[in-house]
């Protein structure tokens, strides 16, 4: 399986502050009623996003300048909770291609680099400084470069660590491990004729 | 000799099959439980691929999340519900997978029904695509939540790559006092290193309280690890672990069994073995807890008052108690006790157990729901709630005015008919208090044990347990 090598993702970016995104924030579970990730993306950030009777609630992704945004910026922990995939693919859907916060949930960053979205870390005074960017300047071109590891807006770079695992699968086309995996499977048989648990 | 090593150690050398390019691990995942929610597309993805399921011997599946509670009848009045149902149950056909559907009778929460069917074992790698596969490591399973490309992995190659965790121990000595029970025991981890402060562990709880620790009170523990950030959480094996395990339908029998425990033993973490970090909290410290915000970590004691954000030392901590306020309809600096609650939930996969109802109902025998509060009693389980039917409590619970329901995760999430409505207030012995967590876009939740939610709903106001229902004074049964 040949993948697209993910070295860097460039655009313009939109904030969503705060810290502790939840994944149930990102896509509220009643979303999920659904055998498919088709359509995900129109209730990314729902309730945050819509009144009940659905018209718009002040958000961020309802300001017409940010429209057409691909880079996500947010706060600390982002997409803590459930392990919802629908989360990432929400996100995806909705046109993201990458993300950039002070620091990733666990299940949330795996989910996302399996899907190829880069999940990037930054300071919270280089967020700040992004943010305030493209709140002035809405065009701002943000450029994740995932191999060098920063992010370039105007004319500022700033560090942009990401797990090593994480940047070697993006930046060399291998951020799906299906093929690999099933490249394993005579080694996993054996593995597994060692554990007497898994005895058919 | 070796050198000494930890459970998580011992169990990832056993079912590490590779290390892949991108320096992740390949690693063997003996057991994989699968839901209605996060599978389908999974099971799209390998048949797309054109894949089979590799060992379909080692999924078990169940229904929880779109069960109603309240209709046990197909077709259900949700369509939506009732076409993931029967994806699900397509899917277990065609791949051959054992499925407890509510026919079997032993349909319930997934995290329920794997301890309760014995297939939840000691030294063995478990996968759910759901985050709160964690509660398995408290029989000494590596436990992990995962997405659905991951379940598509472990469809197809019961394996998945995965980035190996480092271990922090707690340790909680001491005993814990009246009133106070596990559920209060992880609150209070979390709130002391934070929902974030697991990030990259796994957690290894032990100490006196686990050590004296019932299955079912490890499995509360382990299952919030996710709500401090830890992809898994576990307790070393030892003979409570093997004495629940004893006898259940998949737990090895005969000399099987004597073997299984034996290697079970072997897992447990070695004394001298390494811990990337060790914290130490004493169980006199531990209060009946109470969140009043919109993380798991936002906990105070029954006995405190809510945040003032003017005192908040740092910016980011004002900011977030501001946010949580706002949300939360609370004031600052007031008491959370006597806060009014419209619905009281018991159950889901943290406290929908039997010994979490048997609690509830040997205080609550006698005693009314307050007016105008709705109550809910929801059985983690099928086979709990046969147990809970055997013991009478459902007719305790339901005499004191809760609603007795079919098992399922019910309210915990609201993917199914049990939604709060607006923004009514939930006192709830369920694990996320997130912004529309419970189905409203408004709704709030308050996390705390199930009798904590038994006082509020008889009183109709957030309260000390100890105090309505003078646990203290009430001999231990």
């Amino acid at each position: 399986m040949s993948l697209e090598k993910i070295t860097s993702v460039t655009g313009f970016g939109v904030h969503i502050p705060g810290n502790d995104i939840d994944t149930d924030r990102i896509i509220p579970a009643r979303f999920m009623k659904c055998v498919t990730f088709d359509g995900l993306g129109e209730y990314l950030f729902y309730d945050v996003r819509k009144h009940a009777d659905g018209t718009d609630l002040p958000h961020p992704l309802n300001d017409s300048r940010f429209k057409g945004a691909t880079v996500l910026l947010s706060g600390a922990n982002f997409g803590c909770g459930s392990s919802r995939e629908h989360a990432p693919q929400a996100i995806q859907k909705y046109g993201f291609k990458a993300i950039i916060a002070e620091n990733f949930a666990e299940i949330f960053f795996g989910n996302c680099t399996t899907l190829g979205i880069p999940c990037v870390t930054a300071s919270r005074d280089d967020i700040a400084r992004m943010a305030a960017a493209i709140e002035k300047e809405p065009q701002t071109t943000i450029v994740v470069d995932v191999a060098r590891q920063e992010i370039r807006f105007g004319t500022q770079t700033v560090k942009a660590p990401i797990r090593e695992t994480a940047r070697d699968g993006l930046v060399n086309g291998r951020w799906d491990s299906i093929g690999e995996l099933l490249d394993g499977m005579p080694a996993a048989k054996s593995t597994a004729a060692k554990l007497p648990y898994m005895a058919a | 000799m070796s050198s000494p090593k930890s459970l998580f150690e011992k169990v990832w050398d056993a079912h590490a099959v590779r290390t892949l390019a991108n320096g992740q691990t390949q690693l063997l995942i003996g057991t994989h439980l699968i839901h209605e929610v996060t599978s389908p597309q999974a099971f799209g993805m390998v048949r797309d691929l054109g894949l089979k399921v590799a060992m379909p011997h080692r999924t078990f599946a169940t229904v929880d999340h779109i069960v109603p509670t309240d209709q046990f009848a197909e077709p259900y009045r949700d369509p939506l519900a009732q076409a993931m149902m029967d994806e699900l149950r397509k899917n277990c056909v065609e791949f051959g997978i054992t499925f407890f559907d509510r026919a079997t009778g032993k349909q319930g929460i997934v995290h329920i029904v794997g301890p309760e069917q014995g297939i939840t074992q000691p030294g063995t790698t478990i996968a759910c695509g759901d985050s709160h596969t964690s509660t398995h490591g408290a029989f000494g399973a590596v436990a992990f939540g995962i997405g659905t490309t991951q379940i598509r992995d472990v469809l197809a190659t019961q394996t998945m790559a995965l980035g190996k965790l480092k271990v922090r121990r707690i340790n909680v000595n001491g005993k814990l006092r009246p009133g106070v029970y596990a559920k209060d025991v992880i609150l209070h981890i979390i709130r002391v290193l934070g929902v974030n402060g697991g990030t990259g562990f796994a957690y290894e709880y032990g100490g006196d309280v686990f050590d004296r620790f019932t299955m079912e009170e490890r499995m509360t523990v382990c299952n919030m690890s996710i709500e401090g950030g830890a992809r898994a959480g576990y307790v070393n094996p030892d003979q409570t672990t093997f004495d629940y395990l004893k006898g259940r339908p998949y737990s090895p029998k005969g000399a099987g069994w004597d073997a299984a425990v034996t290697r079970w033993k072997s897992f447990a973490s070695d004394p001298g073995c390494h811990y990337d970090d060790v914290v130490t909290i004493n169980a006199a410290d531990i209060a009946p807890t109470v969140t009043w915000g919109i993380n798991p970590g936002q906990g105070i004691s029954i006995n405190e008052t809510i945040p003032d954000p003017a005192k908040a030392t740092a910016v980011d901590e004002k900011s977030s108690i501001e946010e949580a306020l706002a949300y939360m309809k609370l004031k600052p600096g007031a008491p959370i006790k006597g806060t009014k609650i419209d619905v009281a939930f018991l159950g889901s996969c943290t406290n929908g157990r039997l010994s979490d109802f048997q609690e509830v109902a040997r205080f609550v025998k006698g005693k009314k729901v307050a007016p105008g509060v709705k109550a809910i009693a929801v059985p983690g389980s099928q086979i709990v709630a046969l147990q809970c039917e055997e013991l009478g409590i459902d007719k305790v619970l339901s005499e004191a005015g809760f609603e007795w329901r079919a098992a399922g995760c019910s309210m915990c999430l609201a993917m199914n008919p049990d939604k709060l409505i607006g923004d009514q207030l939930c006192a709830s012995s369920s694990n996320r208090n997130f912004k529309g967590r419970q189905g409203s876009p408004t709704g709030r939740t308050l996390l705390m044990s199930p009798l904590m939610v038994a006082a509020a709903a008889v009183t109709g106001a957030v309260a000390d347990a100890r105090e309505v229902f003078n646990v203290a004074g009430v001999a231990e049964t």
